[in-house]
């Protein structure tokens, strides 16, 4: 049984005139425990809409988001809440790090809403990605590159199943996109953690073994044309 | 990482906006409570201080002003009786003691009394509490001798030995001073009385003073009347106050003080409701703060959210700040309150004699600050519904 099985999802939005448009229209789509897939996809080609469905953050219009034997799409808003603390980690291009909490206290934050705090794991999780030095610094004293980490570090604080990663290397110079996919990739690995990244940058994408088309998998034009 | 660690954090990272709204919480929350407690002292101190006495008999007129005149020193005497008032009273079966008292004169604008010795040996002015000498000795009778209350000995910086000629009139007016000089030969330990703020002479002194009418020679302001049971004072104010139309016998004085303070009740309500009303504006404060941080709030909202954090988490965050702010406020309330008392106390005690004790509990100690905590939780909930409907993905990153 794979981890994440999506079928005939839709998502579509209401324009200021009233107007539904269609965003995300997946018929399928299945990732394993431990996979790691990054989907190719242009902006607005709705990548971040489809992590966002997954995650439970926005709901789907209809299908159904199948994460270890729960539907996500079916779930109401807390209950979506409380399967995101508590199996997902999510990676922004933005970070979104809080900035008035200090480095473990964002990571403890990822763990405050799920299972519970743990400080020995937030304190370890940055060290592996390397701010065993920064742990009581803010975001603000922090390098882009170094925040992303803090970011890495808070996805993988409460042992998710499903890392979703959404552009994380945007925000990122080559030298740190190369180092902080290479480190998303790795600690997933090391958390038995299944990523699922989306990006358009090629260099990021050419880390991935498993690449696949957003544009093959999201058809809202057929949608439409119904 | 609880939801109290998230909050502080919270008020952490609002510091300038949260020390300001505590601070005008602060400010209401103390100024609530001394409206409140000076209001409730006052009216208790100023309706049982007595300084041991049950009546005052003076010249007919308002019991009022002859009881602010004889009991506390305030205001101007109704006018004069005759020495033989004070003796038909003195000798009255009903009376258990009487003190003749004249005013007129002033000490550097610290009225001078004169009076009997006994007053200071024979009247108890609280229950098993005589006046005492903090140094010296009562004067006596006929000599030209004075004692000082301890807080006009205290506010004058006179002490036994030194030697004063009072002034005519009850501002000080230094061409007006009589040639008599007096010797301070005691000071009167503190009683927290009208009686620390005077300066005793013998009654004779007042009465024979070089100015003074020579055929009002004999006559007393007033006298001070300790009555051997309180019923009799009731068929002794029928006799001056009913039958007899030359004399007023004010009796009992609580009543009096009582009916003094339910005359200016207008003034306290309007107090109250200034007080009421600064209260609700500082938790509209609260409101207005946590309302208006809220559009830079929205991200973080929206990143607790995709951390997991449910709406009603958020909710309860927000409403857990508007009342830690209201409790910061009432903790600091207290200080305010008590620097309020103080000064309070400081001019009622400079006015009056009287003292309030800015330290004792009040009752309303316990109903303010939990009120004033909820209602800032109150004002927490419009902040908090716009927070609980915060869209997550459209405060993340924009939709690609």
């Amino acid at each position: 049984m794979p981890l994440l099985v999506i079928d005939s999802l839709k998502k579509g939005f209401f324009s200021p005139g009233g107007v539904r448009k269609p965003i995300v229209s997946v018929s399928s789509f299945s990732l394993e425990a431990g996979e790691q897939v990054a989907l190719r996809g242009e902006s607005g080609s709705g990548k971040t809409t489809f992590l966002h469905l997954i995650a439970g953050i926005l709901a789907a219009d209809s299908g159904s988001i199948q994460i270890d034997g729960a539907d996500m799409a079916a779930l109401k808003e807390s209950a979506r809440d409380r399967l995101r603390a508590r199996s997902m980690g999510y990676i922004f291009q933005t970070f979104n790090l809080l900035q008035g909490y200090t480095c473990l206290e964002n990571v403890l934050l990822g763990m405050a809403f799920g299972k519970g705090t743990d400080k020995d794991r937030a304190v370890a999780l940055l060290e592996r990605v390397g701010l065993q030095e920064r742990l009581h610094h803010y975001p603000r004293q922090l390098s882009t590159g170094q925040q992303q980490r803090v970011a890495v570090a808070r996805a993988l604080a409460n042992h998710p199943k499903l890392v979703l990663a959404d552009e994380p290397t945007g925000n990122l110079d080559s030298t740190n996109a190369r180092e902080a996919i290479a480190l998303i990739r790795q600690t997933c690995r090391e958390n038995n953690a299944a990523l699922l990244l989306v990006s358009h940058d090629a260099a990021t994408l050419g880390a991935f073994e498993n690449v696949r088309e957003f544009s093959s998998l999201n058809n809202p034009e057929k949608e439409a044309s119904l | 990482m609880n939801l109290c660690k998230i909050v502080f954090r919270s008020l952490r990272q609002h510091a300038l906006s949260t020390i300001i709204t505590a601070a005008s919480i602060a400010l209401a929350g103390g100024l609530l409570m001394s409206v409140w407690s000076v209001k409730r002292q006052a009216q208790a101190t100023f309706t049982q201080v007595n300084t041991g006495f049950d009546a005052v008999l003076g010249a007919r007129g308002s019991q009022l002003q002859l009881v602010l005149n004889s009991i506390f020193h305030l205001e101007n005497s109704p006018g004069n009786i005759r020495w033989t008032d004070y003796e038909y009273i003195r000798d009255h079966p009903s009376v258990k003691i009487a003190v003749p008292i004249a005013v007129g004169d002033n000490l550097r604008g610290w009225r001078i009394v004169g009076a009997i010795p006994e007053i200071f040996t024979e009247v108890e002015y609280a229950r098993d509490r005589k006046f005492s000498f903090a140094s010296g000795r009562n004067f006596a009778p006929t000599a030209r001798e004075a004692v000082l209350g301890s807080y006009a000995a205290a506010k004058l910086g006179m002490k036994v030995g030194d030697t004063f000629k009072p002034a005519h009139g009850l501002d000080y007016v230094e061409s007006h001073e009589h040639p008599e000089v007096y010797t301070i030969v005691g000071i009167l330990a503190a009683s927290n009385t009208p009686v620390d703020k005077v300066v005793w002479i013998p009654i004779q002194g007042v009465q024979t003073m070089t100015g003074h009418d020579p055929k009002a020679a004999t006559d007393v302001s007033a006298v001070l009347v300790k009555l051997k049971t309180p019923q009799a004072g009731f068929s002794l104010s029928m006799m001056y106050n009913r039958q007899g139309d030359k004399l007023t016998f004010a009796y009992p004085i609580g009543r009096i003080m009582g009916d003094l303070f339910r005359k200016i009740s207008w003034f306290d309500r309007i107090l109250e409701l200034v007080a009421y009303l600064v209260a609700l504006v500082s938790a509209g404060g609260v409101l207005a703060s946590i309302y208006n941080s809220m559009s830079a709030r929205r991200r973080d909202i929206a990143i607790l959210r995709a951390l997991g954090a449910r709406r009603r988490t958020i909710f309860s965050a927000i409403i857990l700040e508007a009342a830690a702010i209201g409790t910061v406020g009432m903790i600091a309330s207290f200080f305010v309150y008590a620097v309020i008392l103080n000064v309070v106390a400081v001019i009622v005690r400079a006015q009056t004699g009287v003292v309030i004790d800015p330290w004792i509990p009040e009752k309303i100690m316990l109903i303010v600050p939990p009120a004033m905590i909820a209602l800032c939780g109150v004002c927490g909930l419009i902040p908090a519904w716009k927070a609980y409907r915060t869209d997550i993905a459209e405060n993340l990153t924009p939709l690609s």
